[in-house]
């Protein structure tokens, strides 16, 4: 036990995060004007880090909106028709119902590879969106006001708002990052890469493809869910856009920024996203998503493992790329 | 009896929109193996391109029917050229790399051409909507309908017939499906792959383009128009298979027939109607229904 606590001490990924939550604890408590933004890309970080686990997988969601709408529209069910106030009961909740329909989805979505499980994943979100949008008993177009979240008994609350909400979403980020990098480094979080290398030879080893993309799907989905009700309590209000593909989009973005290396990554597109989308609302609203396209366009040229690969000796395998599979297509080359 | 014969006819109509706009899509995935997600924002580029050269003229007092050509017009420079730059420009470089990498490289294309139009544009909704209500309306039984979506109907006719024609009976169109077959074997036995790549995407472009273009006099052109059109047209050829053009046609009048009976009969469901269609043909087909078998290469 003890060696595999000095192995993860030795880790960069380890360290990284550490200091990353140094300076996100930082800004959050010492600069009152930054800790909104910071808690949204906690947020937004928690859900890209399920959507990293699938990446390195080999499998791009578009639709991990889906998962952030429910999650948050389990806070402002909870709350509009069940007046259920507890934090701890309110993210569990999310995290379950996401989960739970991340398992039932799952049976259809593990069978899909590629441009199918993008696609699919998508085409699954919009089904949320439009269903959010048209039952004026889930809100309709409007969604739902979330006030701030209690916490303690029911006899006397304790409201969470600014920095104890702050204080929740980067508490949820550090169990988050942990939990991840365990099971980034335990068996079934060690066969992401490989399925994503070769699927055959995964199921040759004698386990189950299917079953392991099935898991990181569940794990991806609960991780969403709990990163739209904290989202739901940072903006105290939700709207069926949570689910629309575009937001999906953005976490797609940040997960392709940051990279897969580490269970850390996320949250360093997540932040820079934040920061430079304040930026951007000021001095340059209309060219904002140039922008990211062209930072995207960049990152996949030539930095195709995420910012956090920089440094890393590259390995260069045939045509492949880091991302996703790295099965050489040589048809490919043609053009 | 009647609400049946209207849910057709409206089913038939949009459906003929769609295939017009997924045509490009699924012909660009069947010769590039491409999911482009900017195909969206062509067909917004296509719109803009077409009210831009439109508005001014039918201002002046131009003759209607020339308005027609002149939208076509518009569609075809304005989709050729951004379709040549995106894909010598960008897509080229990414030749070879998992399908994934270039749905990614395409969804970064389609937020830069997203605020692209916004910029050169700006953010008012353009309306020029004479060439849509000067060919009148059409009486069929007790109901009416614009003229104007005949002439959809008739276009997308025309793309989908010449296009299929084109492939089977043309030699380009034959060496064409050469390289979607095959393109290493087709690139060794002379055939110029990285020419033919260029246009069909070119094509593909200018496809949406005109889509575009056609549906401009119809609604106010404004910002976001490509954003929900994509994912309506990846329902569609998903659906019939992708890269394949009678599927392309099935997914659009089965999406076109489903939302139509849903408008009629379910109004809340007319989103997600065709959606859960698509899902439903997923889980029974997992390529789409008309998907060619493919043998898997190890």
């Amino acid at each position: 036990m003890s060696s595999a606590i000095c192995s993860h001490l030795r880790a960069p990924g380890t360290w990284l995060a550490v200091i990353g939550f140094v300076v996100i604890g930082a800004a959050g408590l010492a600069l009152p004007q930054w800790q909104f933004l910071v808690s949204v890309a906690l947020s937004k970080g928690i859900v890209a880090l399920g959507l990293a686990l699938l990446l390195r997988t080999g499998l791009a969601s578009f639709g991990q909106a889906l998962f952030f709408a429910v999650g948050a529209y389990c806070v402002g069910l909870g709350m509009n028709y069940y007046g259920l106030t507890e934090l701890f009961a309110l993210l569990a909740t999310s995290m379950i119902v996401s989960a739970v329909l991340a398992l039932v989805l799952g049976f259809l979505l593990a069978r899909y590879r590629d441009i199918f499980f993008a696609m699919l994943t998508l085409a699954l979100s919009m089904i949320c969106y439009g269903l959010l949008l048209n039952n004026v008993e889930l809100g309709g177009s409007d969604g739902f006001n979330v006030n701030a979240p209690t916490l303690g008994s029911s006899a006397q609350p304790w409201q969470l708002t600014g920095t104890n909400l702050f204080a929740v979403g980067f508490i949820a980020s550090i169990v988050c990052v942990m939990a991840v990098a365990l099971y980034m480094r335990s068996t079934p979080g060690r066969l992401g890469p490989a399925i994503k290398d070769n699927e055959i030879r995964v199921e040759y080893l004698g386990t189950s493809a299917r079953a392991n993309i099935h898991l990181t799907y569940v794990i991806a989905g609960a991780l969403a869910g709990l990163g739209g009700a904290l989202q739901a309590f940072n903006i105290g209000h939700i709207d069926p856009d949570m689910a629309f593909w575009t937001t999906s989009g953005e976490f797609v973005f940040i997960a392709v920024l940051s990279g897969t290396r580490f269970a850390f990554s996320p949250f360093i597109g997540a932040l820079l996203l934040e920061v430079a989308r304040a930026m951007a609302y000021r001095y340059a609203p209309n060219t904002w998503q140039i922008v990211m396209g062209a930072i995207m366009l960049a990152i996949i040229a030539f930095l195709p493992g995420g910012l956090t690969s920089l440094g890393l000796v590259r390995r260069k395998p045939a045509g492949g790329h880091p991302v996703t599979r790295t099965t050489a297509t040589a048809s490919g080359d043609a053009a | 009896m009647s609400q049946i014969y209207a849910v057709l006819v409206d089913g038939v109509m949009y459906a003929a929109w769609l295939f017009l706009v997924a045509l490009g899509l699924t012909l660009v995935y069947g010769v590039l193996k491409i999911l482009n997600m900017a195909h969206g924002s062509l067909y917004a580029l296509g719109a803009y391109a077409g009210v831009t050269l439109i508005g001014p003229w039918v201002a002046r007092g131009g003759n209607l029917y020339v308005s027609y050509l002149l939208l076509v017009l518009a569609a075809i420079v304005a989709g050729g050229a951004i379709g040549f730059i995106m894909e010598r420009g960008v897509l080229k470089r990414f030749y070879g790399q998992d399908p994934v990498v270039l749905l990614l490289v395409t969804y970064a294309l389609f937020l830069i051409m997203e605020d692209a139009i916004k910029l050169v544009w700006g953010v008012d909704p353009y309306t020029v909507s004479e060439p849509y209500s000067f060919l009148g309306n059409f009486d069929l039984g007790d109901l009416s309908y614009p003229n104007y979506n005949f002439l959809i109907v008739g276009v997308a006719l025309v793309a989908g017939i010449g296009l299929t024609s084109f492939l089977k009976f043309t030699r380009s169109g034959r060496l064409l499906r050469a390289v979607i077959h095959d393109r290493e074997v087709s690139q060794a036995m002379g055939i110029r792959v990285s020419r033919y790549f260029v246009v069909t995407f070119m094509a593909g472009a200018v496809l949406a383009a005109i889509g575009g273009a056609l549906t401009a006099p119809t609604v106010s052109v404004a910002p976001g128009m490509g954003v929900e059109i994509v994912v309506l047209t990846f329902a569609v050829v998903v659906i019939g298979g992708l890269g394949s053009l009678p599927g392309a046609a099935f997914g659009a009048l089965l999406v076109g027939l489903v939302r139509a009976s849903a408008v009629h009969y379910w109004p809340q469901g007319e989103l997600f109607s065709i959606y859960i269609v698509m899902a439903l043909v997923l889980a029974v087909r997992p390529k789409g229904i008309f998907a060619p078998m493919e043998a898997r290469k190890i």
